[in-house]
């Protein structure tokens, strides 16, 4: 990396360090890949970590089946060409039942087919500790998060009974049944991923640049057809505009933003100067005060 | 003020600090002030914030900062925060780390925390209160945690007025208490968080101070330790990519290295040649303390994880003791002599407090004697480790000079320590009190000795009990030997018949081994039928010091007749054997088991839970 960013480097080293004690301290490892910007980040942390091996970690990735369709392609190009030993986890029982962001609205269906097939394949797979690529400024719960985050044995996480952080000094030991999330991003922000995406030159969704797309304006928010499963109501019309996302997840739930940003100094330069966070667009993290940290509880990543 | 948020520019670097203050000092109104004028707090947040602001705590027209500080609901709810938080911001000039840590008195164990990986303090006063006894708990703290950049920020100057002889008289005082600490480079700042003046923009209604803002100073600072430190790297992993390529990755925790260096590992002692300095973008000709390499040695030497690779002309301390400042972070109190696992560097091993000089009054700076160390108290002891293991001091180095402490059954993180200098046994008077005995062996085991004696009918249950509660001691980590009638009478007790004398000498051999095993720091079961009370009081009274249960497995003659598991009844009813327990020569049961189980009526399952629990219930562990 140029030796002009020293701060990236810093937070670069430091997650290599988490990575690596992840592999040490754990049986069983592996990386939770969203398709997102840091999941990207995330491999390619671990690409470095290891080289010249491979990372010794499993690769999962929930889909819960209403991801955009330009995020399963990149997936399928991206693990193809990294070679690493892949999962796709998807709550079959939940899709058995209908569940879908259409027919049972965000909560349910985040739970059943996040939150709950994500315990499923831990449990599928015996592994005990996913690594995922959460941020503490993602949210306000977060920025108290561990980077050895501890769930008991039913995925909750006590955020009273935390572990002390000291140092360098992780604590990965587990009692039967407890598993760890382990966040190598924790002390990024947004805008350091996107500055070290454009350093590494590291592959990304297209969805995340601006181009024009079929988007239908819903409660004030932009949401992107992308297949024929979006029912629509009666006064709404899909309509053609500058978009890119901040945050991809299921395409019902996440909101585009009107951007003419289609080249990631333009991404960057937008996000110097944005007042609003990225997780605006996602439709889980409103209603009551403290929803996330209610999730988070009951084991939403 | 021209505060420019574009991202990265040339020579960015980070600072890590941590602010510390009582409650209401403006702790969170500072940090809010900063992320706010800083103009990186979304506005969604101030949107959610104004309307969580109504349901929590009223703040005129304006959002309350201090609530985008305050993460977690319960917190919001008590209107303080409990655990340590952490926020980010950037100017062009640098990238930085705050950690938020709650000013409550009984936080100790989350200002340690945050301390631990900060460059600099800022120690928050409220001008109208001045200095306050927290202010010398906080500053002592961060003394004790090495943290050699303070910066004193006294708050709330528009409730003083702004008057400089108010700012002038808390820095005097300060001064004294900052000397009596070591804290060498302290800078005092005079500002209102409220209303921003000297946070970020220098306040017009302070014209007597010509110091740098809050801001200026955090972003010009250099607070890094120095250049110079001898190489460290632990290794965390070892790297092999299945082509004959073999590397020791590792992070630099101090100085730096080149091809060529001469490296001892320790703690075997190997030395050997840096051969190539290896990462993702290519091989290195330097790597400096922070970055995450993976070298190669010339020598083909054995190196594992957990070793540590240093400078051969500038080694670390090796030893299996050191004094150390503990901070205590559990609710169950250190207590010496009992065993912990340590984290120190890359490494687990067993540690454990073999003398507590005193502990350390945090507010006042008196030390006191001390027989264990409760939850947010600190103290300076002396550690035995299982092993000699590389160190340095902390003041040597942050990352080499520091552990965690490990609560072995519940694998919570229960201490944190700060090592102060290497003990040489000989050196070290007071590991003479360390003599080995009993406790000592048993305290490194992690429990204390026991004698589990079952007695029974033959084919009451007592082997499969017995044997079953030995799996379970053995999957909680306890130590155990079984002693039964085939281990025993085959061997040590092979010139013994069943006559009465020999059933005496018998008894008397088995008493002794159980003695000699308990003596041992073991937890002993022995399975004998025992029939007479004559013996089995023998057994009590030999054994007394040793934690002595005397197990009664109950099964009626006629259930163990019928299960006869190795046909001994029949042999005996039939005239075979003689002088066979229950049929020719008498059982004579227990008046009054430590535990009396009756066998028809339990599951194994529920009868090894009943032993078990009278294990803890007698603190045999816990
Ligand atoms: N007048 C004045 N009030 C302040 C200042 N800083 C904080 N406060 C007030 O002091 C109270 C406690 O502040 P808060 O940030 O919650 O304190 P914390 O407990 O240290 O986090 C709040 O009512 C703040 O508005 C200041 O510089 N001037």
């Amino acid at each position: 990396m140029p030796a002009s960013h020293p701060y990236l480097q810093e937070l670069e080293a430091e997650s290599i360090h988490v990575l690596r004690e992840a592999a040490a301290a754990f049986r069983k490892p592996v990386i939770l890949y969203s398709i997102g910007k840091d999941s990207s980040v995330l491999l390619h942390l671990a690409l470095k970590a290891f080289y010249p091996a491979k990372p010794p970690f499993a690769v999962l990735h929930v889909d819960t089946t209403w991801k955009f369709h330009d995020m399963i392609a990149f997936r399928d190009r991206r693990m193809k060409e990294l070679g690493l030993d892949f999962h796709v986890h998807v709550n079959h029982e939940g899709l058995g039942r209908g569940v879908s962001p259409v027919s049972h609205g965000a909560a349910v269906h985040t739970d059943v087919m996040k939150t709950e097939a994500l315990k499923q394949a831990l449990e599928l797979h015996g592994f005990d500790a996913a690594i995922g690529g959460a941020r503490r400024d993602e949210e306000a719960s977060r920025a108290k998060e561990r980077v050895f985050s501890l769930r008991s044995a039913t995925h909750r996480w006590d955020p009273r009974g935390q572990r002390p952080e000291l140092w360098r000094l992780y604590n990965g030991r587990l009692n039967p049944g407890e598993s760890i999330r382990v966040f190598p991003l924790s002390n990024w922000t947004e805008l350091d991923i996107w500055t070290y995406i454009e350093r590494e030159n590291i592959p990304v969704v297209p969805l995340y640049f601006a181009a024009r797309r079929t988007v239908v304006e819903r409660g004030g928010t932009l949401i992107m057809i992308d297949d024929d499963r979006l029912p629509l109501y009666p006064k709404e019309v899909p309509q053609q505009r500058w978009v890119r996302f901040r945050t991809l997840g299921c395409y019902p739930l996440t909101g585009a933003i009107e951007s003419y940003a289609d080249t990631l100094p333009e991404i960057i330069a937008e996000l110097a100067g944005s007042r609003t966070s990225e997780r605006q667009g996602r439709m889980i993290d409103h209603g009551a005060g403290g929803s996330m940290e209610r999730k988070k509880h009951e084991g939403y990543f | 003020m021209g505060l420019t948020l574009a991202p990265a520019s040339a020579g960015e670097d980070m600072l890590r600090f941590i602010t510390c203050g009582s409650v209401d000092d403006g702790k969170s109104t500072l940090i809010g002030r900063l992320l706010f004028d800083a103009k990186v707090v979304p506005e969604d947040h101030l949107t959610a914030l104004t309307r969580d602001g109504r349901h929590y705590r009223a703040f005129g027209d304006m959002p309350d900062l201090a609530l985008l500080v305050d993460g977690l609901q319960a917190e919001r709810e008590q209107g303080i925060t409990i655990d340590v938080g952490y926020r980010f911001f950037s100017t062009a000039r640098r990238r930085f780390i705050i950690a938020d840590t709650p000013g409550h008195e009984q936080y100790t164990r989350n200002m340690a925390t945050g301390a631990s990986t900060a460059d600099l303090a800022v120690i928050l006063v409220d001008a109208t209160k001045g200095l306050l006894r927290q202010t010398y708990r906080h500053s002592a703290i961060v003394a004790l945690m090495g943290i050699q950049h303070v910066v004193l920020a006294v708050n709330k100057m528009d409730l003083v007025d702004y008057q400089e002889a108010r700012f002038a008289e808390i820095v005097a005082a300060y001064a004294t208490m900052a000397e009596r600490l070591g804290l060498a480079a302290v800078t005092a700042i005079p500002l209102s968080a409220l209303l921003g003046d000297n946070v970020i923009r220098a306040s017009a209604a302070m014209p007597w101070y010509g110091g740098p803002t809050l801001l200026n100073h955090l972003e010009t600072v250099s607070a890094r330790p120095r250049e110079g430190r001898p190489f460290r790297l632990a290794v965390q992993w070892i790297n092999h990519d299945g082509a004959g390529f073999r590397g020791y990755a590792g992070t630099v925790l101090g100085g730096s290295v080149r091809p060529g260096d001469e490296i001892v590992v320790l703690p075997s002692g190997l030395r050997g040649h840096v051969e190539r300095i290896v990462t993702y973008e290519g091989d290195l000709d330097r790597a400096v303390a922070g970055q995450a390499v993976t070298l190669t040695l010339v020598e083909a030497i054995d190196v594992a994880r957990g070793d540590l690779i240093a400078d051969a002309n500038r080694p670390p301390h090796m030893a299996d003791q050191f004094a150390a400042h503990l901070v205590w972070m559990h609710e169950a109190p250190m207590l010496p002599g009992r065993p912990y696992l340590m984290r120190l560097g890359t490494t687990t091993l067993t540690a454990t407090v073999s003398e507590l000089k005193h502990q350390l009054d945090i507010s006042t700076g008196t030390q006191e004697a001390a027989k264990q160390l409760a939850i947010n108290e600190i103290g300076f002891a002396n550690l035995a480790l299982d092993r000699p293991m590389p160190f340095d001091t902390y003041g040597e180095n942050r990352e080499t000079g520091s552990f965690v402490l490990i609560d072995r059954s519940s694998n919570a993180t229960v201490g944190a320590g700060m090592i102060r200098f290497p003990l040489r046994r000989a050196a070290n008077l007071s590991w003479h009190k360390f003599t080995v005995d009993k406790a000592a062996r048993s305290a490194i085991k992690g429990h204390r000795p026991a004698v589990l004696w079952f007695t029974g009918l033959s084919g009451s249950g007592k082997s499969t009990i017995a044997d079953n509660v030995e799996k379970r001691l053995l999957a909680l980590g306890r130590h155990t030997y079984t002693l039964d009638g085939d281990n025993v009478r085959h061997g040590l007790n092979r010139d013994l018949g069943f006559t009465d004398a020999d059933r005496v000498e018998n008894i008397r051999r088995v008493i002794e081994t159980a003695h000699l095993i308990a003596d041992a720091g073991l937890i002993v079961l022995v399975s004998f039928i025992s029939p007479f009370r004559a013996e089995r009081r023998l057994a009590r009274e030999r054994l007394k010091a040793d934690q002595f249960m005397e197990i009664f497995v109950d099964t009626p003659l006629a259930e163990c007749e019928r299960r006869d598991p190795k046909g001994l009844y029949r042999k005996a009813r039939s005239g075979k054997l003689k002088n066979f327990t229950g049929i020719d020569s008498t059982y004579e049961p227990p008046g009054d088991p430590d535990i009396h189980i009756r066998t028809p009526e339990m599951t194994v399952e529920q009868e090894v839970d009943i032993i078990i629990d009278a294990l803890r219930e007698r603190g045999v562990f816990d």
